[in-house]
């Protein structure tokens, strides 16, 4: 018991690590939020053009989604860190990570509010039509704030999921939280920086579940 | 009132659902204040005119006016056009996240392009002809079927049409709430409004319709007053399919 504390809860590791942890914890606090706004909000946008049926336009979208949905996250941010530069494009591991992640992001919360739009009833988009408004209004009006309702649940899901993955920014040497935890590790020879990149994490993680259960409350309504 | 144009003329429609024939060639007239009541057996294309009159259905042949105005030549402002026509859907389709007031409310602000305040304010009014202003605050889960198809109504009428299109507007309800919407439709046929009404509700067509169409296999097979056509009908196909509703 005494070595699994000290393993885990060596308080002068912990103490002398702290700051180098917070610096990381910022770091992915940054990374997190950058790539839920920006990955959500992509999603929506291209579920909203999907909805305007362009041929063209939806085959790019739905060959977007699917290769974002099966490459690893990793083999993104590494072929956009190492193989970007090829091209000319050098930009830092941060903005890659923060790239790749969104559009990870972006791919399955598009389906995901894909699935939403065409789950609401047909007799929606006629009642509404039928009173003179036109298809984007009715998409805005009266489609969208039902699909993007019954679609809370999966997306929390599917968020923290990938929003985890801010831990491959590692590997093109973004000092995250995880990262700062395992050099603290190795130097320290002990895992307690892991026990406080964990407790940041749910200090991270917790809010979001919390928040999306709020939302699913506040707006839910009886059918 | 006699050179006033139809409110709906709808002049040899034909509607196909791939090979599909729905409608083969129907016509339509409706005068000012008409009230037309259609009946038919299931799948006969009533649901399917009803929406061609609207261009909720493009018709795949044929030609509908609207008081006048051609509506399916090329260049209608369709949202412009249907802002004139009402429609009760057999299964209300009210929106659902918003109020009662919020569902009447919408069009005037996003088609009258009316400011909240006269928006409500007019939504208040037809909430008021359908005997539910007491309810503008409430969510439809929170309404019963015949509140919520009187809603429907109060959401059509709002935007002060030229003609309302039912189709089977009582269908859905339990029998105890049908007597509360034909209350409300009743009132509107008093004031004047022109109706086009696809129903089972064959007392209301006696009471209340100046003519009524049968139709079968996307065909007029008859039309006539309400007397002629239940007290003496002509085709067999009618009298076979009266027999049958009137069998239950
Ligand atoms: N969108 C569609 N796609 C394919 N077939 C359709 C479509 N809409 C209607 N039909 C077909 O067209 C025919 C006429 O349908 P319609 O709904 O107009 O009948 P109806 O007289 O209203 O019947 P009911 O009394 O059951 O409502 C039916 O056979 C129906 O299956
Ligand atoms: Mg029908």
């Amino acid at each position: 018991m005494d070595r699994f504390l000290d393993q885990f809860f060596n308080v002068e590791v912990m103490v002398k690590y702290l700051p180098d942890i917070i610096d990381g914890f910022w770091v992915t606090l940054l990374l997190a939020a950058l790539v839920i706004v920006s990955g959500l909000a992509l999603g929506l946008v291209l579920a909203v053009i999907r909805a305007f049926q362009i041929r063209a336009v939806n085959i790019a979208i739905i060959v977007f989604i699917d290769l974002f949905r099966a490459l690893p996250p990793l083999v993104i941010i590494i072929v956009g860190f190492f193989g970007l530069p090829f091209a000319g494009i050098q930009l830092s591991g941060f903005f890659i990570s923060w790239l790749s992640l969104s559009f990870v992001l972006a791919a399955f919360a598009e389906e995901i509010f894909w699935a939403g739009i065409t789950s609401v009833n047909k007799g929606q988009w006629e009642a509404s039509r039928s009173t003179g408004l036109g298809f984007a209004e009715t998409l805005f009006e009266v489609v969208l704030p039902q699909a993007v309702r019954m679609t809370i649940p999966p997306l929390t899901n599917r968020t923290i999921a990938i929003t985890k993955n801010t831990a491959l920014a590692s590997v093109v040497a973004v000092p995250e939280m995880l990262t700062v935890a395992q050099t603290s590790l190795a130097y320290a020879a002990n895992t307690s920086p892991l026990t406080l990149a964990a407790i940041g994490y749910l200090i991270i993680f917790f809010p979001l579940t919390i928040l999306s259960r709020r939302i699913e409350t506040r707006f839910a309504w009886k059918r | 009132m006699a050179d006033l144009p139809p409110v709906i003329e709808a002049h040899d429609i034909h509607k196909s659902f791939g090979d599909f024939a729905a409608l083969k060639g129907v016509n339509l007239t409706v005068a000012p204040q008409e009230l037309v009541f259609i009946i038919g057996p299931s799948g006969s294309g009533k649901s399917t005119l009803l929406r061609c009159c609207n261009l909720l259905e493009m018709p795949t042949r044929g030609v509908v006016w609207i008081t006048g105005e051609e509506i399916t030549k090329r260049g209608v402002d369709i949202n412009q056009v249907r802002q004139r026509i009402g429609m009760v859907f057999q299964s209300f389709n009210l929106y659902p996240h918003m109020t009662a007031l919020g569902n009447v409310a919408l069009a005037l602000r996003k088609v009258k392009k009316l400011d909240r305040a006269e928006a409500e304010e007019r939504a208040h009014a037809a909430l008021c002809r359908v005997g539910l202003d007491e309810k503008a605050a409430s969510y439809p889960t929170e309404l019963s079927g015949g509140q919520q198809q009187r809603v429907a109504i109060a959401r059509a009428i709002a935007m002060e049409p030229a003609v309302m299109l039912f189709d089977e507007p009582t269908s859905a309800l339990d029998p105890e709430l049908v007597g509360s919407v034909l209350a409300v439709m009743r009132e509107l046929r008093e004031s004047g409004m022109t109706m086009v009404v696809v129903s089972h509700e064959m007392r209301f067509a006696r009471d209340a319709a100046d003519r009524v169409v049968f139709m079968d296999e996307g065909l007029v097979v008859e039309e006539g007053t309400p007397e002629s056509m239940f007290g003496a009908p002509k085709s067999d196909r009618l009298k076979t399919f009266l027999t049958s509703v009137s069998g239950h």
